[in-house]
C-alpha cells in the first residue's frame, strides 16, 4: 500500500508533537509566575518562605481575609479605582477629541502638536517626576488624587491620541460628508458616525489609560503622602519593606489587583470585533 | 416646485496649484432637469458637484439653488442630497435607520419618518431588507440604499458622483434606467457626475462636457453627437469614437492620402491655416467599390462582426489620424476580410471641420 501523499494543510506526527510541546512549554512559562503568586496566596503564612517547596500547603483564604479586614487595603483598593476611571473617562475624552481633529482636520499647528505629543513619549517617567512634581507642588496638588490623574493622562494622552488617529484615518472620509449632507455639524458627524465604528480602536485605548493608572507606582509614590491616600501599587509596597517581608499579604493583594483589571480587559475585548465598517463605502 | 440651479463664474483653485480645478463655470441646470456632468478623470467634474455640494470652497464666483445663493453656506443648509460613488452608508445603521438618519437629525416625528422610509423602500424594492445592516447588502442593493438616503430627504436637488461605477456591467445598464425613470417621476433638479459618456448620452437631458476644469459644450445629448462644438466634444463623445485627422487642405478640398475631400466653402472661408482637423463618425463613412475621386484607401487590420451590425478597424493608406486606427461602421454579414484593401468616401453632409488652432467647429453651412 502506498502511503498517501501528505495534504496541505497536514503535517507529520513529530511535527505536530515539536510544535505542541514548544506552544505548552511557553505557555507554562509565561503562566507560571501568576500561577505562583496565586498558589502562595492560599497558603499559611509560615508555609509560603518554607524551604520545602510545594505547590499546595494547607490552602486556606486566611491571607485574602487579612488583607481585605485588617490592613488599609481596601482604602487604597477604592483610591486606585477612582484614579484608574478617572483617567481613562477623561485621557478617552481628550485622546479621541484630539486624534479626530488630527484625523480629519488641517490647522496651524497640526504638525507641530503631532511632534509635541510623540518626543514627550520618549521621556523616561524617572526624568518627569522632579518636575511634575514642582508644578503640582505649586498647583496645591500634592497627596491629591487629581495630581495621579492628571500625571497619568500626561503619559496616555499622547500615546492614545497617535493610536485613536490612525484608528480614524482608516474610516472613510465619505462618511463624514455624507454626515455633513444628513445636517451633522463636525461634534454630531463625531458623536453619531465616527465613535460608534472607531469602538475597538476605543476599547483598546481605554484599557490602556485604565492600566497605565492602575498598576503605577513611581508617580504615586512621589506624589502621595498619607497612608490613607495611597493607591494599590503604591500601597502594596508597604507590604514588603526590606526587612520582615509579608508575602502573604502581598500575594493575596496582587490576585486582588488582577481582578478589576480582568474585567476592564473583558468588557474591552467585546469591542474588539474586525470589519465594523464593512459594508459603508465599497472598495 | 422644482427649482433650478445657477454656476456663476463658479472658480476652485485647490490650495497651493496655480491652475484652476475648476475654471469659471458657467452653467445653468432648469428646474426639474437631470443634467449630467461628463468628461475625463481630472476634467473637474466632481469638483463642480462638490462645490454644489458645500463639500468644496468655492474660490470665486457663485453658486446659486432657486434664488438662493448658497456659495458660502454650509452642506445641510442648501437642501440637497448626494448619492456618493462608495455610496457612503452609516455601516453602524440598519439600512431603515440610514435611510432616515437625515430625518431623524431634523428633528421629523417617529410616524412621519417610518412613513417616508417606508415609501422610498417601497419604490426601490427595498422593503425586506430594512433591517439588515449594509454589509449584508449587494452591491446593487447598497446603491438603491444610496438612492433610499437620497429620495427620503425630498431635497430640492439631488446630486450623484458616479453612483453606477461600482456596479457590474449588466446591472449598470438597469441602474441606468431606473435612476432616469425615478429622477423622471420625481421632478427633481438632479445633477449627475460620470465618466462614461453612454451614461452621460443615455441619462441626461442635457449634458455638460468639461475638460481641464473648462466647460467645453452644454446641450441635448443628440445635440452634442450631431453638433459638437470643438474637436473634443467630438472625440470624446460617441462610441467607437469619432475619426479626427489633421489633414492639408489644396483648392478647397482636404487631402486625405490619394483622395481630395471638398470642404464646405463656409469651413475654407473661416479657415486661415492651411491645414483642417476633419471629424468623421464611423457610420459617416460609405464603401464604394472602385474609385471615386473623394473615396480614400483602407487596409482592413481587424473586422468587428456584431450581428445587428459590424465595425471595420483599419489603417488610413497616405495619411494618419489621432487614433491610430479608422474606424468604419459597415453593412454586418458581408464584412470585407482581414488584409483586403477597400475604399471609403465621407458622407459630405455627416463632416465635421474643426480649426487646427483653437479646435473649434468651423460652419459648414
Amino acid at each position: 500500500m502506498s502511503r498517501r501523499p501528505r495534504g496541505r494543510d497536514e503535517r507529520s506526527l513529530g511535527a505536530s508533537v515539536a510544535l505542541h510541546a514548544t506552544l505548552l512549554t511557553a505557555t507554562a512559562i509565561a503562566l507560571f509566575p501568576v500561577l505562583w503568586v496565586f498558589l502562595a496566596s492560599i497558603k499559611p503564612q509560615n508555609a509560603i518562605q518554607s524551604s520545602k517547596v510545594t505547590l499546595i500547603d494547607h490552602p486556606t483564604l486566611e491571607n485574602y481575609r487579612h488583607v481585605l479586614f485588617d490592613t488599609s487595603f481596601p482604602t487604597w483598593f477604592l483610591n486606585s479605582v477612582v484614579v484608574a476611571v478617572f483617567t481613562m473617562v477623561i485621557g478617552m475624552a481628550m485622546s479621541a477629541t484630539a486624534g479626530y481633529a488630527l484625523s480629519r482636520f488641517n490647522f496651524p499647528g497640526k504638525r507641530g502638536l503631532m511632534w509635541v505629543f510623540l518626543i514627550t513619549q520618549m521621556f523616561p517617567v524617572a526624568i518627569l517626576i522632579v518636575p511634575i512634581y514642582s508644578i503640582m507642588a505649586s498647583l496645591n496638588l500634592i497627596d491629591t488624587k487629581a495630581s495621579l490623574v492628571i500625571a497619568y493622562c500626561t503619559v496616555a494622552v499622547p500615546f492614545c491620541t497617535w493610536m485613536l488617529r490612525g484608528y480614524f484615518d482608516t474610516i472613510p472620509r465619505d462618511l463624514d460628508e455624507a454626515a455633513a449632507l444628513d445636517g451633522l455639524g463636525p461634534f454630531k458627524t463625531f458623536w453619531y458616525v465616527i465613535l460608534p465604528l472607531a469602538r475597538p480602536g476605543l476599547a483598546v485605548t481605554a484599557f490602556y489609560t485604565f492600566l497605565t493608572a492602575w498598576g503605577e507606582v513611581a508617580y504615586a509614590i512621589a506624589f502621595i503622602l498619607s497612608d490613607k491616600k495611597l493607591t494599590l501599587g503604591a500601597g502594596l509596597q508597604q507590604f514588603v519593606p526590606q526587612f520582615n517581608p509579608q508575602w502573604d499579604l502581598l500575594t493575596a493583594g496582587a490576585v486582588l489587583i488582577m481582578l478589576p483589571a480582568s474585567l476592564v480587559f473583558y468588557f474591552a475585548q467585546r469591542h474588539l470585533v474586525a470589519g465594523l465598517t464593512a459594508g459603508g463605502t465599497k472598495g | 416646485m422644482s427649482t433650478p440651479v445657477v454656476f456663476d463664474a463658479a472658480t476652485r483653485v485647490y490650495p497651493g496649484s496655480t491652475t484652476p480645478a475648476v475654471d469659471s463655470l458657467d452653467l445653468e441646470v432648469r428646474a426639474g432637469e437631470f443634467l449630467v456632468l461628463v468628461g475625463p478623470s481630472g476634467c473637474g467634474k466632481s469638483t463642480s458637484l462638490r462645490m454644489l455640494a458645500g463639500l468644496e470652497d468655492v474660490t470665486s464666483g457663485a453658486i446659486r439653488i432657486g434664488e438662493r445663493d448658497v456659495t458660502h453656506l454650509r452642506p445641510k443648509d442648501r437642501d440637497i442630497a448626494m448619492v456618493f460613488q462608495s455610496y457612503a452608508l452609516y455601516p453602524h445603521l440598519t439600512v431603515g435607520e440610514n435611510m432616515g438618519f437625515a430625518l431623524k437629525i431634523a428633528g421629523l416625528s417617529k410616524a412621519e419618518i417610518t412613513a417616508r422610509v417606508t415609501d422610498a423602500a417601497k419604490v426601490l424594492d427595498l422593503e425586506p431588507y430594512l433591517d439588515r445592516k449594509p454589509k449584508a447588502l449587494s452591491g446593487g442593493q447598497r446603491q438603491r440604499v444610496a438612492m433610499g438616503r437620497a429620495i427620503v430627504r425630498e431635497p430640492q436637488v439631488f446630486l450623484m458622483d458616479e453612483p453606477l461605477s461600482n456596479l457590474d456591467a449588466k446591472l449598470r445598464v438597469s441602474t441606468r434606467t431606473q435612476i432616469a425613470a425615478l429622477q423622471r417621476r420625481l421632478g427633481i433638479t438632479t445633477v449627475y457626475v460620470t465618466h462614461d459618456q453612454v451614461e452621460a448620452m443615455t441619462m441626461g437631458d442635457r449634458v455638460a462636457v468639461l475638460k481641464d476644469g473648462i466647460l467645453q459644450q452644454v446641450a441635448a445629448p443628440l445635440e452634442l453627437y450631431d453638433k459638437p462644438a470643438n474637436a473634443f466634444v467630438a472625440g470624446f463623445i460617441g462610441s467607437p469614437a469619432m475619426n479626427l485627422g489633421t489633414f492639408r487642405v489644396e483648392d478647397g478640398a482636404a487631402v486625405i492620402g490619394e483622395a481630395r475631400v471638398p470642404l464646405p466653402r463656409t469651413a475654407t472661408a473661416a479657415l486661415t491655416e492651411s491645414e483642417v482637423v476633419l471629424g468623421f463618425r464611423p457610420e459617416a463613412l460609405e464603401m464604394v467599390a472602385g474609385y471615386a475621386p473623394d473615396a480614400f484607401a483602407v487596409e482592413v487590420l481587424v473586422a468587428e462582426e456584431l450581428g445587428s451590425e459590424a465595425f471595420l478597424y483599419g489603417t488610413l493608406e497616405g495619411a494618419s489620424l489621432r487614433d491610430p486606427q479608422l474606424v468604419a461602421k459597415v453593412a454586418p454579414r458581408s464584412v470585407p476580410p482581414k488584409g483586403s484593401r477597400v475604399h471609403f468616401r465621407i458622407l459630405p453632409d455627416r463632416m465635421h471641420v474643426f480649426s487646427p488652432a483653437t479646435g473649434e467647429a468651423l460652419p459648414t453651412a
